[in-house]
């Protein structure tokens, strides 16, 4: 579905993502994982077309990414706000009619949850309720690519369970998912591939459970994504 | 294109705070300026004498001559001491200061003090008899409609406010937009920046049509204003004047996420133009270098031909030349801004 060679970005001489190469296959649903500063944002950031590559070559169906690309990919940033004086509905209808072809706002109000806050102003909304609009939005388009930028951070166990079951009722759709996340759990239940980055590299890939065999076996730790996280990345604090 | 021109309405007039203050300002400074100008507080010249003993001054007491008495334009101001009136002069708060006492006239000026020179000639004039020059001179006054400062004032105020409105309205709106993402999420959309930045172009400027015409009636119902041009021009070189400034605000907004540089910047364009574009005072006194340099600002076109039209009661013809510079500044503006738009940076 997307593939990316030799992807390199440097910001005031330094590598923030050095020389990446990655194959994200049709359906699947791929995790980014890393510490804080590993490169995850701003290579998925390139990979959206949001931010320009110093060098290397990113490829959407084959090809180079061309003006259809922004209609068939959904992204839920990180950090984003929205118009503060609008409604949850008017964000929805207004984002909707950017796409040539999108969902009825009525199906993606009533997926994320959003139909009792339809009226409310954007300003007035909880973080949790505006992660669940900042998904809606990316959804809206009913896209072939999905990214997802840490999609449940901030939110309650409730609220995250509830992102994980649309993430993967999508996913199940045959919609191609790539996901950033701190949240181990979460890239265990959602993810078939994972990748770690450190330092601009990508320094492991692989199924959560073929890393959890590879790194997990010998020396009798937790066998979870965490441990292989904290053995590749070290336990000392980022940032 | 439609759905952002129609998002950007309802931020406009859903924000309670932003919408009424576009609105009450203009109201506030000509209601402010309307109750000036009807008062006597408005005198141009203030004379101080001392000693007033008397807590009320009574003009016909005051041993100054009787011309100056009857003076239209001049305030006299009484002080119980010299000390405190030559404190009062030396701070430009009086302008000339008499002695009350006997046939001499004694009086202080304060050198850096403009008026106080024009007053010390009228106040040695005023000790002259009229007919010692009466037949030397000849007096004519202008006929018709004289325009009160107030009607001159006005389209300033509508000038200023439509200024101030354009620029943190779309320039610093825009730049906040960026820092805090919103472009960002745009960007992720198939919405191109041409799309973008018409819809917030036409937006804009809709939107300020409609509230300077609300100003506009508003202001007229209060204050009569007297309109001697033709509405439809008017509106024309409303229209031309604010896609101009809204233009302006675009290029202002096509890079940057500090909001504080951008006030900054957008300070450092309105203040020059706010006194320089004529909103306040004319600069026909000025020097040639200032009024050269006041051509350069989209304001001094709009103010000029807004000005002719309203008090003069120009036609479109005779403000063409403004309305063209006004146009093709809103061309080289809107240009550079598409040119140099950026969603992120």
């Amino acid at each position: 579905m997307i593939e990316v060679q030799n992807l390199e970005k440097k910001y005031n001489g330094h590598r923030a993502v050095d020389r990446i190469s990655l194959s994200i296959a049709r359906g699947s649903c791929f995790g980014l994982l890393g510490p804080n500063g590993a490169g995850k944002t701003t290579t998925v950031e390139m990979m959206e077309n949001i931010i320009p590559q110093d060098s290397g070559v990113i490829l959407y169906k084959g090809g180079e990414r061309d003006r259809t690309f922004n209609q068939e990919i959904g992204i839920q940033f990180q950090h984003t706000e929205l118009l503060a004086f609008l409604t949850v509905e008017e964000t929805l209808k207004t984002f909707a009619a950017f796409y040539h072809k999108h969902l009825p706002v009525e199906e993606v109000l009533a997926m994320c949850m959003l139909d009792n806050i339809r009226k409310n102003m954007n300003h007035k909304i909880s973080g949790g309720q505006r992660q669940r609009l900042l998904l809606g939005l990316a959804l809206l388009n009913d896209p072939e690519l999905l990214f997802l930028d840490e999609p449940s951070t901030g939110l309650d166990p409730q609220a995250r369970k509830h992102i994980w079951e649309i993430i993967l009722d999508i996913n199940k759709k045959g919609k191609t998912i790539i996901l950033t996340t701190h949240y181990m759990e979460e890239a265990e239940s959602l993810c078939d591939t994972i990748a770690i980055m450190d330092k601009g590299r990508i320094i492991e890939q692989g199924s959560p459970e073929s890393l959890i065999e590879k790194h997990c076996k010998a020396d009798g730790s937790p066998k979870n994504l965490e441990s292989v996280f904290l053995k590749l990345t070290g336990k000392n604090l980022r940032e | 294109m439609w759905a952002l021109f129609k998002a950007r309405n309802y931020e406009f007039f859903r924000d309670r705070a932003g919408f009424g203050w576009n609105i009450l300002f203009p109201f506030l400074i000509v209601a402010g300026f309307g109750v000036i100008f009807s008062s006597d507080s408005g005198s141009d010249y203030k004379l101080g004498v001392f000693p007033v003993k008397e807590n009320k001054m009574v003009l016909q007491d005051l041993h100054l001559p009787d011309k100056l008495k009857i003076y239209k334009h001049i305030k006299i101001v009484p002080f119980k001491t010299r000390d405190e009136a030559l404190d009062k002069l030396s701070h430009h708060k009086i302008d000339i200061l008499l002695e009350n006492a006997g046939p001499e006239l004694k009086y202080w000026v304060n050198d850096s003090n403009p008026k106080g020179y024009i007053l010390e000639k009228v106040v040695k004039e005023s000790i002259i008899p009229e007919e010692s020059f009466a037949a030397k001179v000849i007096r004519q006054e202008i006929k018709g409609d004289q325009i009160r400062y107030i009607d001159w004032l006005f389209p300033g105020i509508l000038g200023m406010n439509i200024m101030f409105s354009a620029l943190f309205g779309v320039g610093y709106v825009i730049v906040r937009y960026r820092r805090i993402g919103v472009l960002k999420r745009l960007k992720a959309t198939p919405v191109t920046a041409f799309e973008y930045l018409t819809a917030q172009l036409v937006s804009r400027v809709l939107i300020m049509l409609l509230s300077s015409s609300v100003v506009w009636f508003g202001c007229n119902f209060l204050f009569s204003f007297r309109m001697h041009g033709s509405y439809l021009d008017i509106l024309v070189v409303f229209f031309s004047g604010i896609l101009c400034l809204v233009s302006l605000g675009l290029v202002l907004a096509c890079r940057g996420t500090n909001e504080e540089l951008t006030n900054g910047i957008i300070n450092f364009i309105s203040w020059p133009m706010m006194f320089l574009s004529e909103v306040w005072f004319s600069i026909e006194g000025a020097s040639d270098f200032v009024k050269h340099a006041a051509k350069i600002l989209p304001l001094t076109h709009f103010l000029s031909a807004a000005r002719k039209i309203i008090n003069d009661g120009a036609t479109l013809s005779d403000v063409s030349s403004e309305v063209t510079i006004l146009l093709l500044m809103s061309f080289v503006f809107l240009f550079i801004g598409s040119v140099l738009f950026s969603w992120t940076k």
